[in-house]
C-alpha cells in the first residue's frame, strides 16, 4: 500500500512563480537605468549605490536575527535589494555614506520590521528612507550634481570619489539645481515659468537623461523601457503608471494653458524628477499599493495629483515621494471600496436578476 | 458561434501529451470489485442482494431510495463477497458501505434489461428520465449529481441550451478528450436523447480549442445530427466550470445561489452523454468509465476504460506501476481533484483521473509572506478578493470572510496555483466553507429545535387548555346536577307528595 500526503487541499500543481522571480525581474528591469546613471555620475554613484544596497542588507539581516526569524529566505528573495536599490536611485549621487546608512536604517527598520517585515509594511520602505533624510539632511539631499560621465574630463578619479563618499568635504562648488528646483527658485524670486525654463535642459535631454537630478531618476527613456518590460512580463499592470503620469500629464497642461508663466507644461511635469521611477518602480510596489485594478486606478490618480500639487504649491520642488506616502496611507481604504464584482452579483453584493423573467 | 469574454483564469502547463495519443484500452477484470453504495450525491443506495448471491451482468445490487440517489448495478457476473465497511476514495479514506463483488470470469449479462427505447425523439420525456434514474448516471466530469434529476430541470423553465460540457480544462485528463475522439456519435446521439428530456431548443458542445482532433472529429459527427452545434472555447481554466462555459457560450452570469437552468442552459459532460446513450439504445445500465491515470510518478499512463469498483491500485498496475514513489495522489485533476491517501480505494461513477504525481511536478514550496501582488484578485474567475479573504480567515474571522464572499468561491485553484508566495489560499477557503456549513447546519437544527420547542409549547398548551375546558365542563355539569338536584328534590318531595 502507498501512503501519500492528504494534508492539503489542491491543486497540485504550480506556476512557476515565486517570489524571488519576481523580485530579479524587477531588478532586472532597473538595471539599464542603472548602468546608464553609474557611468553618467561616476565612481561617488557606484560607491553610493554600493553603501546603501549593503547596509539595507545587513540591516535585514540584523531585524531578522533579533526578531528570531530565519534569514532564509527573506535575504536572498531580493525584496530587501530591491529596497536599498531605489533608495539608492531615489538619492542624489554624491550623497555622502552615512546619509545613505541613516535612509537604509530608517528603510529597514522603521518602514518594513517595526511593521512585522515583508508584506505587513504600510509604507514604501525606500521612500520612508529618502524622506527620512530629505527633511533632516536638506543640504546634503538637494546637492545635485550635473553629469560628469565616468572617464570623462572634469569627472572626479577613483580617490577624490571615495573622498566624496566618505569623506566630509564640501561640495557647494559642484551642485546644481535640477529642473524641478531651477523653476520653482525662480519662481520664488518672480521670475516666470516661461523664462524660467528656457535655461533647463532641453525636452531631449531630459528624456535620455543628461541632467542632474536623483542618481537613478534621469532617463527617463531607459526606465521606461525597464517599465514596458515589466508589463511584458506581466510583472506591473498599466493602470498605476498610466493613471499617475496621464493625471500628471493632464493637470499640468490644463493650467499651463491657463497660464504658462505660473505652470510648467505637463510634458515638464513628465519627464522631470522622478516621475517615471516613481510611476513605474516606486508606486508600483505590491505591498504598498491597492490589489484590485480599480483600487490601482484611484491610487495613481492621487500620487499622480499630490505630486502635482506639491511641484506646483508646496515648498519642496520634488513631490513624489510625499505623494507615494501619503497614498500608501489610503491604500487600506481604497482596498475596502474599490472591490471587484464578484460573479453571478451586483456591485452592492446581491445576487445578479434573472433578466427575461425565467 | 460568437463566444463571449470569462473574466480571470489561469493557463496552466496542461501536460495532457503523454496520454493524449493512446487509445481506451480496457482494464482486465480484476479479482474483487468494491461497489460503495454511495458513489454519489445524494442519499446512499441500499442493498437488494444478500452476501452470497449469485448476480449477473447489469443486474441490480442496491437501489435508489430518494429523489436524489441512484441505483448501483453489477459491473460483471459473479459472486457477492462481502456488504461490508472499505475505505472511499475521499481524502478522510474513512470507510463506507461497499458492496463486494468476486467476478466469475464469465461476463454473462442479466436477461432483466429493459428494452430499448427504439425512437426516443418521439418518446415521452419522462421515459427517459426514468431510464436515466434507472440506469444509475450521475455526472461523469466529477460532481457525480445524479443526472435524471438535472435532466428535470426543464419541467418548470424553457431550456434553450443543452450545453455538453467536453471542455477538459484540468491539466493531465484526457479522459474525456478520447472519448469524444473514440465515440463522438454516441456523445451526440446521447446529447439528443437529453435534449429531448428537457424539452431544451439546441445543443452546444464546448471544447476547449486545444484539442483539435476532438474538435474535428466531433465537428463531423454533429454535420449530421440537427441542432447540434460544437463550438471551441478558449484554452483558459477554469473553462470546464459549468457557470463560467455558460457564460462564454451565453455570455450571462449565473446570478449567485441560482443554477445555469434559470438562465436557460443546462451543462451535462460528454462521458454522460455517452452513459445515457448505451441505457436508451440498449438499455444497459452504467457499469464502467473512462479514467485517465497519468502523472510522472506512473510507469506507462493510459486513459483505462474500468469497471466501476475496480482499484485504483489494479488500474495503477495495469499502467506499468509505480517508477517511484509519488508525493501526491489525486483523484481527479491537480487543479480541483481530492487527494488520497492511498492506492486502495475503488474507481467509481465520477472518477474522471488517478494521477500519482512527482515533488517536481507538484512544485510545493513553503509559504512565504503575502507580498501583495495582486495576482490572485486579476485572474480570480468569480471577482473575489483571495487575498484578503485568507487574511480574515487566518484570523478566525470567519464572518468577514463569508461577506466578502468566500461562498461563491468554486474551488478552482487558480488562485494557489499563481500566487508567489505558494500560498495555500483554496485550503483556507475550503476550511472556511466547511465552517460556515458546520454553523449553518447548527443554525438550521437550533431553528428545528425552536419549531420543535414551540410545538411542543403548543400541544402541551392546547392540552391544558382542553383540560381546563373538561374541568369547565365537568364544574359546570357539576354545578348543574346541583341545580338539578333542587328542582329533582322538588320533584321527589312533589312524587313523595
Amino acid at each position: 500500500m502507498t501512503t501519500a500526503f492528504t494534508d492539503k487541499s489542491g491543486p497540485f500543481t504550480h506556476a512557476p512563480t515565486s517570489v524571488q522571480a519576481t523580485m530579479t525581474a524587477v531588478l532586472v528591469a532597473l538595471a539599464p537605468a542603472t548602468l546608464f546613471d553609474l557611468w553618467l555620475f561616476g565612481w561617488p554613484a557606484l560607491f553610493l549605490f554600493a553603501v546603501t544596497v549593503g547596509s539595507c542588507l545587513i540591516l535585514e539581516a540584523a531585524c531578522l536575527s533579533w526578531a528570531k526569524k530565519p534569514l532564509q529566505p527573506a535575504i536572498t528573495d531580493g525584496s530587501v535589494v530591491l529596497t536599498g536599490w531605489l533608495l539608492a536611485m531615489s538619492l542624489p549621487p554624491w550623497t555622502p555614506w552615512w546619509v545613505a546608512c541613516i535612509a537604509a536604517f530608517f528603510a529597514v527598520c522603521i518602514a518594513k520590521h517595526v511593521f512585522g517585515g515583508l508584506g505587513q509594511n504600510v509604507f514604501n520602505p525606500a521612500m520612508v528612507g529618502r524622506v527620512a533624510v530629505l527633511v533632516s539632511f536638506p543640504v546634503q539631499m538637494t546637492a545635485f550634481v550635473p553629469p560628469h560621465p565616468l572617464f570623462s574630463a572634469g569627472a572626479p578619479g577613483f580617490l577624490d570619489s571615495l573622498r566624496i563618499t566618505f569623506g566630509a568635504g564640501t561640495l557647494d562648488s559642484m551642485t546644481a539645481a535640477t529642473a524641478l528646483g531651477h523653476v520653482k527658485t525662480e519662481l520664488s524670486r518672480g521670475i516666470p515659468v516661461s523664462t524660467s525654463i528656457q535655461q533647463v535642459p532641453d525636452f531631449l535631454d531630459m528624456a535620455l537623461g543628461f541632467h542632474g537630478g536623483s542618481f537613478g531618476e534621469t532617463s527617463a527613456l531607459l526606465i521606461l523601457a525597464g517599465g514596458a518590460y515589466l508589463l511584458w512580463k506581466r510583472i506591473i499592470s498599466w493602470h498605476i503608471p498610466v493613471a499617475m503620469i496621464g493625471t500628471l500629464l493632464v493637470l499640468g497642461t490644463l493650467f499651463h494653458a491657463l497660464s504658462p508663466d505660473r505652470f510648467t507644461s505637463g510634458l515638464f511635469h513628465v519627464v522631470s524628477g522622478a516621475t517615471f521611477l516613481g510611476a513605474f518602480f516606486i508606486a508600483t510596489d505590491y505591498v504598498t499599493s491597492p490589489v484590485s485594478k480599480q483600487g490601482q486606478l484611484v491610487y495613481g490618480v492621487g500620487i499622480g495629483l499630490l505630486t502635482w500639487v506639491i511641484r506646483t504649491f508646496a515648498g519642496y520642488p520634488e513631490g513624489v515621494a510625499f505623494a507615494v506616502l501619503l497614498m500608501n496611507a489610503l491604500t487600506p481604504i481604497i482596498d475596502q471600496h474599490f472591490r471587484p464584482r464578484v460573479f453571478g452579483r451586483t456591485r452592492k453584493g446581491d445576487p445578479l436578476p434573472i433578466k427575461g423573467g425565467k | 458561434m460568437k463566444l463571449f469574454p470569462v473574466r480571470g483564469g489561469v493557463h496552466p502547463e496542461y501536460r495532457k501529451e503523454r496520454t493524449s495519443e493512446s487509445p481506451i484500452v480496457a482494464l482486465p477484470m480484476p479479482r474483487l470489485l468494491y461497489l460503495p453504495l454511495q458513489q454519489h450525491i445524494g442519499a446512499p443506495a441500499e442493498p437488494v442482494v444478500a452476501v452470497g448471491d449469485l448476480v449477473k451482468k447489469g443486474q441490480r445490487l442496491a437501489d435508489r431510495t430518494g429523489p436524489v440517489s441512484a441505483p448501483v448495478h453489477a459491473p460483471t457476473s459473479g459472486r457477492i463477497a462481502a456488504i461490508a465497511d472499505f475505505a472511499a476514495p475521499h481524502p478522510s479514506g474513512l470507510p463506507q458501505p461497499t458492496i463486494v463483488l468476486e467476478p466469475d470470469g464469465a461476463d454473462d449479462w442479466t436477461d432483466d434489461l429493459p428494452a430499448p427505447i427504439d425512437d426516443p425523439f418521439n418518446t415521452d420525456p419522462a421515459a427517459i428520465r426514468d431510464r436515466v434514474a434507472w440506469a444509475g448516471i450521475v455526472g461523469m466530469g466529477g460532481a457525480a449529481f445524479p443526472s435524471a434529476v438535472k435532466l428535470q430541470l426543464g419541467n418548470e423553465r424553457t431550456i434553450d441550451i443543452l450545453l455538453i460540457n467536453g471542455a477538459e480544462c484540468e491539466p493531465y485528463l484526457t479522459c474525456d478528450d478520447r472519448v469524444m475522439r473514440e465515440h463522438a456519435a454516441e456523445i451526440i446521439d446521447g446529447a439528443q436523447i437529453m435534449a429531448r428530456a428537457l424539452g431544451a431548443l439546441g445543443v452546444v458542445v464546448g471544447i476547449e480549442e486545444n484539442k483539435p482532433q476532438a474538435l474535428a472529429i466531433m465537428g463531423k459527427a454533429a454535420l449530421g445530427a440537427s441542432g447540434v452545434t460544437v463550438v471551441a472555447v478558449p484554452a483558459q481554466y477554469p473553462m470546464g466550470s459549468e457557470r463560467h462555459l455558460t457564460q462564454a457560450i451565453i455570455g450571462k452570469e449565473t446570478p449567485a445561489r441560482k443554477l445555469t437552468a434559470d438562465l436557460g442552459v443546462v451543462v451535462h459532460n460528454v462521458a454522460t452523454a455517452r452513459a445515457v446513450h448505451h441505457a436508451v439504445r440498449f438499455g444497459r445500465p452504467l457499469l464502467a468509465r473512462v479514467v485517465t491515470v497519468g502523472g510522472g510518478a506512473v510507469k506507462e499512463p493510459k486513459n483505462v476504460e474500468a469497471p466501476l469498483g475496480a482499484l485504483v491500485s489494479d488500474l495503477v498496475s495495469f499502467c506499468g506501476g509505480l517508477s517511484r514513489p509519488p508525493k501526491r495522489v489525486v483523484n481527479g485533476g491537480p487543479m480541483m481533484g481530492a487527494p488520497l491517501p492511498s492506492l486502495d480505494v475503488p474507481v467509481v461513477k465520477g472518477t474522471s483521473g488517478i494521477l500519482a504525481l512527482t515533488a517536481e511536478e507538484t512544485n510545493e514550496q513553503p509559504s512565504q509572506p503575502c507580498i501583495r501582488c495582486g495576482t490572485c484578485v486579476t485572474i480570480c474567475p468569480c471577482g473575489l478578493v483571495p487575498v484578503e479573504m485568507a487574511a480574515f480567515i487566518r484570523k478566525d474571522h470567519i464572518d468577514v470572510a463569508a461577506k466578502l464572499g468566500v461562498r461563491d468561491c468554486v474551488s478552482c485553484g487558480s488562485c494557489s496555483y499563481i500566487c508567489p508566495s505558494h500560498i495555500p489560499l483554496v485550503h483556507y477557503f475550503n476550511y472556511a466553507k466547511g465552517l460556515l456549513n458546520d454553523l449553518d447546519r447548527e443554525a438550521r437544527k437550533r431553528d428545528h429545535i425552536s419549531v420543535q420547542v414551540e410545538t411542543r409549547r403548543a400541544r402541551l398548551e392546547k392540552i391544558a387548555e382542553a383540560k381546563r375546558a373538561a374541568a369547565a365542563a365537568r364544574e359546570a355539569q357539576k354545578a348543574a346536577p346541583a341545580a338539578a338536584p333542587t328542582a329533582a328534590p322538588t320533584a321527589d318531595s312533589e312524587a313523595r307528595a
